[in-house]
């Protein structure tokens, strides 16, 4: 396994997000809610910069017993990645896309020695 | 696990709202599709762009002509009040397209307008060689209570166009608002502006109750089509539409929104026989998409062949005039179901008649590759439709283009 050092993780934790480029593939490192992710900073749809997009919880409908919509809300439990060009949303989790279920942002391994940061591959 | 290799760089990214926006870096992953698919050596016409012109209305407000007007708009404390026809409006998608919050402030280089820093930046971005740029507020006047307010600031906004903005960069184009319920003042405009260099054509917006087939139309499109310069219709929506008092999202608006007014136009023109009175009369349809094209085609052959009685002037089929008399910008170019969209391109003869758009900076934006990475259109259409179709639309473009090859 061959490890690339991105950042310190109080960087991460504090917000700042990195961009890493291996042969011409450019990652995004960030953390959120403790946890660090790193995904391929190009968006599915026309190739946005996705790593560079707000981060929020999924829009759900809450209906009642009738099926009537009460109200909508922010998830709590599924943050999504936003395409800042043209809003294509994907599970912060998983990468999975909002609108087709089965595609899916390319993630990478990320590992934490020592608070320091590394996404990491085969060698 | 993929073999990545030495990272060749890891820097820290700019994210979310932030100082100093910058349009080349905002659309950075654009510039490296420019350079992959090599845009440089590709004639890339972009023939619906546009900009924010409230951000503006303080420099634009003084070339009105009336000064009822001029003293209405020019109001509360310097702050130009809001003469627009307004709807409710959901572009940025509640704050997650990123550029909204960052176009208003980016800063112009040197002592160039911030707009021409602006277009340039994106234009060097998405690798585009010429571009039209529209306004964007001022596509709803046509539905304004009070005509007089689209007479008098389609005249403002367009001395400021051409007359402060346009002459700072031969890349962008105009297309000139017609303040279309005003014959009268419409003929005023391409008399003065006609000649102006910048102006390759006109526009009406499309969203309004006019009759595009009325008989007082007949003497602009006689002129326009004498001048051989095209005319566009640019499409946009009303969320206070009577039809729409049910829909209760922007999708939905915008989706239909943005095809209502176009059906219906271009029903009027072929069922009336425009193409037929002005064979020579370009007409360019402008940001509807593609994927109402097929729908109207085969609705008006079916009832046409039922009811020729009702359109004498027609020599064939309305299908036909669609896709022989009328051209079609790209965006938003619907690419779900490539089959559809195939069939669509082959019913509506996109090789010939179909212009590349990128509505940039709108929320829909589409960039070259939508046409180049086609898997189904071949090397002679993409670039018929990334470029060389406008050239046959807009003649004035085509003699710099071609005096531009021939000093090279």
């Amino acid at each position: 396994m061959q490890k690339t050092f991105i950042a310190k993780i109080e960087a991460i934790e504090s917000g700042q997000r990195f961009l890493a480029k291996f042969s011409g593939i450019e990652i995004v490192v960030f953390g959120h809610k403790g946890q660090i992710f790193a995904y391929e900073n190009r968006c599915l749809h026309q190739g946005g910069p996705v790593g560079e997009g707000m981060i929020l919880g999924r829009v759900v409908s809450v209906l009642d017993s009738e099926k009537r919509l009460v109200r909508e809300e922010f998830s709590e439990s599924e943050d999504q990645l936003i395409c800042p060009w043209h809003g294509w949303a994907y599970s912060l989790q998983t990468g999975e896309c909002a609108g087709l279920r089965g595609v899916y942002l390319k993630k990478f391994e990320i590992v934490n020695e020592k608070g320091s940061v590394y996404v990491q591959s085969q060698s | 696990m993929e073999n990545l290799g030495e990272a060749n760089f890891v820097r820290e990214m700019a994210v979310g709202k932030r100082e100093g926006f910058n349009s080349r870096e905002h659309l950075r992953n654009a510039e490296l599709q420019a350079d992959q698919r090599g845009y440089k050596d590709i004639l890339i016409v972009d023939v619906d762009a546009h900009h924010y012109e409230n951000q503006y209305f303080g420099e634009i407000f003084k070339y009105i002509e009336d000064p009822v007007l001029k003293h209405l708009a020019l109001q509360r404390d310097g702050n130009p009040a809001n003469i627009l026809f307004n709807s409710p409006n959901n572009q940025f998608n509640a704050g997650r397209l990123l550029r909204y919050g960052g176009i208003p402030h980016e800063e112009a280089e040197g002592n160039e307008h911030p707009e021409t820093t602006r277009s340039r930046r994106q234009r060097t971005a998405i690798g585009i060689d010429y571009q039209i740029i529209f306004p964007t507020p001022m596509l709803a006047l046509g539905m304004h209570p009070d005509p007089q307010i689209e007479t008098a600031l389609s005249w403002a906004y367009t001395r400021w166009w051409t007359e402060e903005v346009l002459p700072q960069d031969n890349s962008v184009k105009s297309m000139v608002y017609l303040p279309f319920f005003d014959v009268d003042a419409s003929i005023r405009m391409i008399k003065t502006f006609g000649e102006m260099p910048g102006v390759i054509g006109f526009m009406v917006t499309s969203t309004r109750y006019a009759a595009v087939h009325d008989n007082k139309y007949m003497r602009l499109y006689a002129m326009l089509e004498e001048r051989g310069m095209p005319l566009g219709f640019h499409a946009a929506f009303n969320q206070q539409e009577r039809l729409f008092e049910g829909m209760n999202r922007f999708i939905s608006v915008h989706s239909i929104g943005f095809v209502l007014n176009t059906l219906i136009h271009a029903t009027n023109m072929i069922i009336n026989g425009i193409p037929e009175r002005f064979p020579k009369l370009k007409i360019l349809l402008i940001e509807s998409g593609l994927a109402w094209i097929p729908f109207l085609m085969q609705r008006l052959d079916n009832e046409y062949l039922m009811r020729t009685n009702e359109a004498p002037l027609l020599k064939k089929l309305p299908s036909q005039y669609l896709a022989e008399n009328f051209y079609y910008s790209s965006q938003p170019l619907e690419s779900t179901n490539m089959e559809a969209l195939e069939l669509t391109m082959k019913m509506m003869n996109a090789k010939t008649q179909l212009l590349y758009s990128s509505d940039y900076p709108h929320w829909d934006f589409d960039l070259p590759s939508v046409i180049w990475d086609l898997p189904f259109l071949d090397d002679q259409a993409k670039r018929n439709i990334l470029g060389l179709n406008s050239l046959e639309v807009f003649p004035k473009l085509k003699a710099e283009v071609l005096g531009k090859m021939k000093n090279a």
